[in-house]
């Protein structure tokens, strides 16, 4: 089985189990829609408050999404089958993360401009706050990848996750957030967006050897 | 196909804090069938795990052909079959067994599954998913067969394909090591208590 194989066989799982994957995506929508049924339709107030919200919706929808990542494999056997595959395992790391950015960063980079678009974020921040979600989704999901293969087997996996990987979005939280508000105020993102991108480039080698070390422990 | 001679000296597991077995020597030939007996406990899917590379031994050596297993040595030469089936509900049959092509529908055939070949995991019985496992180690085309429990849930004819299945791979120089509390109708095998 090859990289491209395994994303394969990732994505099918993921689309054929149906709920699974657009769980996240819903529930993003879902916060983002309700928010100006709470806080009421001013769009100066709606447009403020929008980047910060957008990117706290996006943060716990990927979360909703980590849990499954391993622990489904790991339960079923599927784990013990992957790492016989021959395939080295920060591979199938990246290929899981892979998968499950297609499944549910990309929806949520999908949605985002129209989300934006109903909280009255001004129309020339919306190019910022496409690119901020392009490059901060896939961080989410590597760096929640490392958490995943963390809490692989543990009992109530889901608390222990976020838990463990909250504090370390924060960053991505920070600078995406601070670039779309940038962009709104009318200021350059391009430091924000050097930041997030500083931040998946970290993450893109690293998060994957470091998620490897810890399945391996789980496997013992 | 020839399987690497497989040993271990001296080799000891331990789980959880628990040392399962120790001193432990083990040598597999190529074309040999191991059969692992003992009580529950003993540390048989220990040691299936252990020489598949999941678990490093906690003391003593493994080795291949007389050169240091390596964990990705292991993992391109055997073929395990553990407790869990990780057959896939929402997947068929035929697209979790190994590549596609006449390797694949052979191990079916073997196995008696053609017919189930587009049937999802969701609807398969027991029995039925651990043939279907059993395929994937066959389709795997490696080496050296590790099976745990291979007997369970199957029915009288399923173990006679299994015995087939472990004598072809026999005959192909492969070696086979099977955990096992079931009598096997094998023609020839070597038995290793455990825990004795």
């Amino acid at each position: 089985m090859s990289f491209v194989a395994l994303v394969r066989r990732d994505l099918r799982l993921a689309l054929r189990q149906g709920t699974d994957a657009f769980v996240s995506l819903l529930f993003f929508v879902l916060v983002l829609v309700l928010v100006p049924l709470a806080i009421g339709p001013e769009p100066q107030l709606l447009a403020r408050v929008a980047p910060g919200l957008i990117w706290i919706a996006a943060l716990l929808s990927v979360l909703l999404s980590l849990e499954r990542m391993f622990q489904s494999e790991y339960e079923d056997g599927s784990l013990d089958q992957l790492a016989l595959s021959g395939i080295p395992f920060a591979l199938i790391v990246a290929a899981k993360v892979a998968a499950q950015w297609l499944t549910t960063g990309l929806p949520l980079l999908l949605a985002g401009p129209v989300l934006a678009a109903m909280l009255a974020l001004p129309s020339h921040a919306q190019g910022v706050l496409l690119a901020s979600l392009a490059l901060g989704t896939p961080t989410l999901s590597l760096v929640g990848a490392i958490g995943a293969a963390l809490v692989v087997g543990a009992r109530r996996g889901g608390v222990l996750l976020a838990l463990l990987v909250l504090p370390l979005y924060v960053p991505v939280l920070i600078f995406a957030a601070g670039a779309i508000d940038a962009a709104a105020a009318g200021l350059p993102a391009r430091p924000h967006l050097l930041l997030l991108g500083g931040c998946l480039a970290l993450s893109l080698p690293l998060a994957p050897l470091a998620a490897a070390a810890a399945l391996k422990d789980a496997l013992r | 196909m020839t399987a690497p001679r497989l040993a271990g000296r001296h080799l000891a597991c331990r789980r959880g804090g628990r040392l399962v077995f120790r001193d432990l020597d083990l040598d597999l030939a190529p074309g040999e069938v191991l059969v692992l007996t003992g009580p529950n406990g003993a540390g048989k899917s220990s040691l299936l795990r252990l020489l598949a590379g999941l678990t490093p031994p906690e003391a003593g050596s493994l080795t291949l052909d007389g050169a240091p297993a390596e964990r990705g040595g292991l993992a391109q030469t055997v073929a395990l079959l553990g407790h869990e089936t990780a057959i896939k509900s929402v997947l068929t049959v035929g697209e979790q067994i190994g590549a596609g092509g006449c390797g694949r529908d052979a191990a079916l055939q073997a196995f008696d599954l053609l017919k189930l070949r587009d049937t999802p995991g969701r609807l398969l019985s027991a029995g039925q998913k651990r043939r279907a496992a059993l395929a994937r180690v066959l389709a795997s085309g490696r080496a050296i067969w590790l099976l745990d429990e291979p007997t369970l849930g199957l029915d009288a004819s399923s173990q006679a394909l299994l015995m087939t299945a472990i004598e072809g791979q026999r005959a192909r120089g492969g070696s086979v090591v099977v955990a096992t509390h079931a009598p096997l109708d094998l023609a020839t095998s070597r038995e290793l208590r455990l825990g004795a």
